[in-house]
């Protein structure tokens, strides 16, 4: 009950917030958008048993991409002073390929059967931990060695001219 | 709530970011719209590592994750730049590479 309850809260906050997302003339009020519908898909993730991914979802995109975004656009746009007002193009086209596509996802869904929900692992954290050292310590050291790479890229492209 | 639940929930994000990704006319507006698609995948992974009692969705979607920031962090990087040299970062006047 608590379920189907917390998933309806977090499915409206979810698409009304990806909506404002989107549609909101003000860049820097969408920034501020997209970290509530960040949050809620952290709380999709609680919902499905995942605190892990919820704990990481706070930290890597509610706290450090919303973070990058902001500055990005205080960097770009002259927040004070000139309005950062910005006219979207080709609305219809696009709500028009985006319902396509959403109803070309939503045949293949519809067309699945439905699955048994098996029980919640005891403890999903120590399992995590286990695949991240084990069959998946290689690929996680692959993302440190791309994190590193994107890092120091960024320093590149962001460095001053001398 | 079923499995099909969490996959239209995700399919509807998608659409919303597809929709911004083709609409804004900012490249930062872009790339929020490219976050809200990457998220509805990250719900499409945990929820089939849920239904399937296997963990590699997790993983998985922990990397996805990783991947997202950097590539958020070189896209705006990349976005400052262009600032810097074009004076702008509305996506219609970046038509340098047109042939």
């Amino acid at each position: 009950m608590t379920e189907i309850l917390g998933f309806w809260v977090a499915a409206v906050v979810l698409v009304a917030a990806s909506l404002a997302v989107v549609l909101t003339p003000n860049l820097f009020h969408a920034v501020l958008w997209l970290a509530v519908a960040l949050v809620a898909t952290g709380g999709v993730f609680l919902l499905l048993d995942s605190p892990f991914l919820f704990a990481a979802q706070l930290l890597l995109y509610a706290g450090g991409v919303v973070t990058i975004v902001v500055f990005a656009i205080m960097l770009t746009e002259r927040l004070v002073g000139e309005s950062i007002r910005q006219t979207s193009r080709f609305v219809f086209n696009g709500a028009a390929l985006s319902a396509a596509v959403f109803v070309g996802i939503l045949g293949f869904v519809l067309q699945a059967g439905a699955v048994a929900r098996p029980a919640a692992a005891a403890d999903q954290l120590r399992d995590l931990g286990r695949a991240l050292v084990g069959p998946f310590a290689f690929p996680l050291q692959l993302i440190g060695v791309l994190l590193v790479i994107a890092l120091l890229g960024a320093l590149y492209f962001a460095r001053t001219e001398d | 709530m079923p499995l099909s639940a969490y996959l239209e929930l995700a399919a509807v994000v998608f659409a919303i970011g597809l929709f911004g990704v083709l609409t804004r006319r900012n490249a930062v507006g872009i790339l929020l719209g490219i976050e809200l698609m990457l998220n509805a995948v990250n719900i499409n992974l945990v929820a089939f590592s849920r239904f399937r009692a296997d963990l590699t969705g997790v993983v998985f979607t922990l990397f996805t994750i990783a991947i997202t920031v950097a590539e958020v962090a070189v896209g705006l990087a990349i976005v400052i730049v262009i600032f810097r040299v074009r004076r702008t970062i509305e996506a219609d006047h970046l038509d340098l590479l047109r042939g």
